[in-house]
Formats: structure tokens, C-alpha cells, sequence
């Protein structure tokens, strides 16, 4: 099987006819960590455990009682969420040493259908961000910036520039997460999505990021940004491995009460091929004078594509997008005041020395232990909960979410299935460039597509699309109705198989798996 | 309009956390700046929504059963100070020393 293939459709079936062994699956994936290194996608590395995860599901096969398809499947989880006996660091001096007494539900459903759990992946400190730049551990780098395709279309600017000062970012906050699917080295990865921090990283890494509905997936266990937003993202390379994640972690968690008690049944997803019957909205809101025109012309391309082929197309109207961000912005802070007060040194994480008083000691706690970002974040909070501020910033803002969350309800009751839009405004920018501006002004201007989807809680999809002038991916966005999820998936696929991605081009990955490049298309997008 | 320094201070008590430098404050003003906007919005008639699942009504009180326990020691092992099953914190009831005896930026303000 080669690293790119398909999980439902090859790699099961590879594993379970033996022409693959999960140990070499596990092996390999192991060894283009190694030698990609250099992009900082992991955090930790859990090898000892990952092989003996690896074994025992081979013990499986050789049974003949695989526990599913993801048993032997090597993933990676994105650093805030806990797992047992491996160091979860949320990328913050807070946490670093920190392990994890227990695992997060999802990473829990994961291991109990066999995946091989590879390690932690990287992120912005406490996911607050957009670039997976703001971490303790430093940026991750985009994978596509040792491409072959991007190599080619970069004109050095002196003989001393090379790739050194050249590279991009992942986008964020699941930037790790998103370069370790991008670059082979798992076949699918979790995120954490509060305001596009699943979407953002996988158009930049054209890879596939799902935001499931909130409420369908369980938080328990996923260290909390926003408790009214926040939800595990998927990270595949194709919408079929979507569905098979989602499949295995969706439902009803007893110790997660913000999931809903439905029954969730796992789909298949079917192969579209008419889509006449389908009414797709473009919100118009959503062209913001930011958007670069290479975008803009994508997505005109994909409307036109779908228009085509015989379905509806229509422009719609979601009003109160331009507010969407700073309304985040006001309960995001808020949210996290609250959430960040747990974190004082006594029962876990980084610890003062000082010694003075309790106040003292969490104070400088706190000190040592958050950045900037953090620290800012919860002192903006702070003053939006003041007694004198409430009513004025924390409860309009939650008047503002449902007016954004009804914009949508609007537009679907009107019989629109389902939105397209752009994911970013642009493709990713050189980390030169990048931190050039502060975090809080990037994630005002990188959330503007994504975030609205948080607010109103709805499932939304980014699929790779293009590559743009500069040769770096380009994904558009797909939202749909609460829970709509099987829909949702099916009409990405249809637009995957449309647009026919091209597959990364990284010479590490060539002297791993010659495979990979078998699979290459001729024809795309752009 | 700037935030005072007393506001600025009650901040640091409330949040325990500090504003370390000049840029921290302009941080903050900036922030406020960005969330006047939302006072763009008529909001006349509109309750504020605190869950996308209101309609559901899936938050729910569960029995009170206990379904695990019995992990003091796994908890316990993540404290850098402990005796015996207790978490040892430094003594209690002792405000944050004032702002002119603190060592914070906001002294020079």
C-alpha cells in the first residue's frame, strides 16, 4: 500500500489481505518523522508505545479479527488533547512535564478500534491562533514549502536565499496536525476547530479539515478554549477518510453533556453523480475586500462547476458576517478568562517557586507559565466580565451570535443545502512575512471565513481545491445544516473527484514510498 | 477613551496575571477599540444565546451515581508539591501585595 492511499477503499484492505503489516505501516510512517523533522510538526513522538500498538493489531490480523478499519492505522493528535501516560503541553511552559492521567474520549474511541496513536502533534500556545507560529516549541512549517511544486515557482532574490528563509506556515492553530497528514507521516489526524483552526491549516496544507456540528463529537477529555465553540477536527487526505474518522468518533458521551443523545449511525459515503437536485448558496458577505483575486476566481470556477453540472446556484445573504469576528472575539476572551483560571501550579502544570502566598504563587505562576497571547487573551476577558461591562460587551456579543446563528438558519429554510466559500483569504504567507503582525490582528483577519461557522455551531468542511500561482495549496469551504453531515461529505466528494488535487511532491517522501507518485493526475483545477 | 490605571490593576488582581510591558496595556485598549464595533448592531428584542443546542435541551443533570473514582494516587502525580494525599498551596487569605508594593509595570504608569 502506498502512504496516499485511500483508507476504506485500499489501505483496509491491504492490511487485512497481508500484503501490509501494521508494524510496517507504523515503521515507515515513523521513519518520515524522522527525516522531516525539520518541519516541527510533532511535538512527541510516542514510539515504544506506537510499535506495540502496531504488534498487537497485527496479532489482530493475523486472527483474522480486525477491530475496523482504522485498526493499524497510524495517526497523529494534535497537543491539547490529554493522553494517557504521553506529555500533553498545549505548546506552553504551563504544561510542559505534563502527563496526561487520562485519555480524551476521542483519542480513547481511536485506540480502541486499534489506530496506532504516533505522537502529539504541534499548535499555537493553547490553540490561539492562526499560524501554529506562537507555541513554545516553535513554528511548524508548511510541508509544501519543500515542494516540488512550489521550488519551481519561487524566484530566489540573491544565491545566499534558500529554502531557509523561504518557507510558509501551516496556518493554525492545527498546524502540526495538518503538516503531519500533508507530509505522509499519518493517515489521518486530530485537530481542535474554536474558529477555523482545523479549516485554516488544511487549505494552507491542502489537505481535508472537517469541522463536525458541535455537539456531535465529544469534548471530554480536549483541553478548552470555548466551550460554547469548541469541537475535534478531522484531518484526512481525502473526504472518504473523513467520514471513516467521523464514523468512529461520533455519538453520545456520557461525560461530555454538551453532545447530543441522538443515535449517530456511520455512513458510507455514496458516489454523486447528479447533483441537479442540489441548491448551493454563495453568501456574499463572504467576499471580503481582503480576498486575494486568485481565490475570488477559484471560487467563481468551483460555482461555475457546480452550475454546470446542473445544480442550483444562488446568491444569499448572511448579514451579520462582518460581525462575526468581533463578536468571537468578545466571547472567545470571555471564555477563556474562565477556562485559563484553572491553571494556578497546585494540582498539575508548571509550579512558582514563590512561596508567599497562594495569590502570589498563581500569580507568578501564571507569569512564567503563559505568553503573550494567552496572557493578553485573559485579561481582555477579564475586562469584557467586569460588573460594569457585562451587559455592554458580553451579553450584546451573545445577542450579536444569535443573530449570525439565525443568518444561516434563514438561508437554510430558504432551500439552499448547502454554502461555498472561500476557507483563507489567501494562500499561505511566508513566516518572514507572517510575524510581521501581532496574533491577535492575524487571527482577526484569518477567522473571517471560518468563524461564523463556530458561531451558529455548524459543520463545515475545507477541501483542497488548487494550487495557486506561487504553487501552494488552495481549499474552499463547504457549510452545511446542523448534523447534515452525510450530506455535507457527499457533495466535498463530489467536488474532490471534480477538482482532482495534485498530490505533494516532497523528495523525503519519495525515498520512503515511490508508490506515492503513481498516483499522480495530469489534469487539475487551476 | 483610556482605560484607568486603577481598572488596569483590579485586572491583574482578577486575572493573576500581569501586563508585563507598555504593549501589554495597548493590547488591551486595542481590544476594547475592535469590541466597540459590536455596538454597530441593533440588538432591540434579540435574547443573548448561550448554546447553538438550546433547542435540544441535551444539558442535563445526571443521576448521582458514582461511575469512578478511587485515582488519588494518578492525581496526585501530576503536583509538584504534596503530602501524603494532600496538595500543599502556600498560605491562604493574604491579598496581593498593592500596587506600590508590587513589582508591576504599572507602578511606572
Amino acid at each position: 500500500a502506498a502512504l496516499n492511499d485511500g483508507l476504506r477503499s485500499q489501505v483496509s484492505a491491504a492490511l487485512k489481505e497481508g500484503r501490509v503489516a501494521p508494524t510496517e505501516l507504523c515503521q515507515r510512517c515513523l521513519a518520515l518523522i524522522k527525516s522531516t523533522k525539520f518541519l516541527n510538526a510533532y511535538i512527541t513522538v510516542a514510539e515504544e508505545t506506537a510499535l506495540k500498538q502496531a504488534e498487537e493489531s497485527e496479532e489482530r490480523y493475523k486472527r483474522g479479527q480486525p477491530l475496523g478499519i482504522l485498526d493499524g492505522i497510524p495517526i497523529a493528535v494534535k497537543d491539547n488533547f490529554n493522553t494517557a501516560g504521553i506529555e500533553t503541553t498545549c505548546a506552553s511552559n504551563m504544561l510542559k512535564g505534563y502527563i496526561s492521567p487520562y485519555n480524551a474520549t476521542v483519542v480513547q474511541k481511536l485506540l480502541d478500534q486499534g489506530a496506532v496513536l504516533l505522537g502529539k502533534t504541534n499548535l499555537d500556545e493553547f490553540a490561539m491562533g492562526s499560524g501554529s507560529t506562537d507555541g513554545v516549541f516553535g513554528p511548524v512549517r508548511n510541508p509544501w514549502s519543500y515542494s516540488k511544486q512550489y521550488k519551481e515557482k519561487s524566484v530566489p532574490k540573491s544565491h545566499s536565499e534558500d529554502e531557509e528563509s523561504n518557507w510558509v506556515i501551516t496556518g493554525g492553530s492545527s498546524g502540526g496536525s495538518a503538516a503531519a497528514v500533508s507530509s505522509f507521516t499519518c493517515f489521518a489526524a486530530l485537530g481542535s476547530d474554536t474558529g477555523g483552526s482545523t479549516r485554516n491549516p488544511a487549505a494552507h496544507c491542502g489537505v481535508v479539515g472537517l469541522k463536525p456540528t458541535y455537539g456531535l463529537i465529544s469534548r471530554h477529555g480536549l483541553i478548552p478554549l470555548v466551550n460554547s465553540m469548541d469541537v475535534p477536527g478531522i484531518l484526512t487526505r481525502c473526504v472518504d477518510d473523513a467520514a471513516v474518522l467521523l464514523g468512529s468518533l461520533a455519538g453520545h458521551d456520557p461525560k461530555d453533556s454538551t453532545t447530543i443523545q441522538d443515535d449517530f449511525k456511520p455512513f458510507e459515503l455514496p458516489n454523486l453523480t447528479d447533483v441537479s437536485k442540489l441548491s448551493i448558496g454563495i453568501p456574499k458577505e463572504y467576499h471580503a475586500p481582503e480576498l486575494s483575486s486568485e481565490i475570488l476566481a477559484l471560487w467563481s470556477k468551483a460555482a461555475d462547476l457546480f452550475k454546470n453540472a446542473g445544480a442550483k446556484v444562488v446568491e444569499v445573504s448572511l448579514p451579520h458576517t462582518p460581525y462575526s469576528i468581533v463578536c468571537y472575539h468578545v466571547l472567545c476572551t470571555a471564555e477563556v478568562a474562565s477556562n485559563m483560571a484553572r491553571f494556578d501550579g497546585l494540582e498539575y502544570g508548571h509550579r512558582s517557586d514563590v512561596k508567599d502566598s497562594t495569590e502570589s504563587m498563581y500569580a507568578a505562576t501564571r507569569r512564567e507559565g503563559f505568553n503573550d497571547v494567552v496572557r493578553g487573551r485573559i485579561l481582555s476577558g477579564n475586562y469584557f466580565l467586569l460588573k460594569q461591562n457585562y451587559e455592554k460587551y458580553f451579553v450584546k456579543a451573545q445577542k450579536v451570535r444569535r443573530l449570525i446563528a439565525n443568518d444561516f438558519v434563514k438561508v437554510f429554510r430558504s432551500g439552499v443545502d448547502i454554502l461555498l466559500t472561500p476557507t483563507t483569504l489567501s494562500d499561505a504567507a511566508p513566516y518572514t512575512e507572517f510575524i510581521q503582525e501581532d496574533n491577535r490582528t492575524r487571527s482577526a483577519q484569518d477567522d473571517i471565513l471560518t468563524q461564523a461557522a463556530n458561531m451558529a455551531g455548524l459543520p463545515a468542511i475545507s477541501v483542497p481545491t488548487a494550487l495557486s500561482e506561487r504553487g501552494l495549496p488552495v481549499g474552499l469551504q463547504f457549510i452545511g445544516r446542523s448534523f447534515q453531515e452525510k450530506q455535507l461529505l457527499t457533495v466535498a466528494k463530489w467536488f474532490e473527484k471534480q477538482v482532482q488535487f495534485p498530490v505533494i511532491q516532497l523528495e523525503e517522501v519519495k525515498r520512503h514510498d515511490s508508490d506515492v507518485f503513481q498516483h499522480q493526475k495530469s489534469a487539475s483545477f487551476s | 477613551q483610556r482605560v484607568s490605571v486603577e481598572v488596569l490593576e483590579h485586572l491583574e488582581h482578577l486575572a493573576l496575571v500581569d501586563f508585563r510591558d507598555a504593549e501589554g496595556v495597548e493590547r488591551l485598549q486595542k481590544a476594547i477599540q475592535f469590541a466597540d464595533q459590536l455596538h454597530e448592531v441593533n440588538t432591540d428584542g434579540v435574547e443573548p444565546m448561550d448554546s447553538v443546542l438550546e433547542d435540544r435541551w441535551c444539558l442535563y443533570l445526571r443521576e448521582d451515581d458514582v461511575t469512578e473514582g478511587n485515582c488519588t494516587k494518578e492525581l496526585l502525580e501530576n503536583a509538584r508539591e504534596k503530602v501524603e494525599e494532600y496538595f500543599v498551596a502556600p498560605p491562604g487569605n493574604i491579598p496581593l501585595p498593592k500596587l506600590e508594593e508590587r513589582e508591576t509595570f504599572l507602578q511606572s504608569s
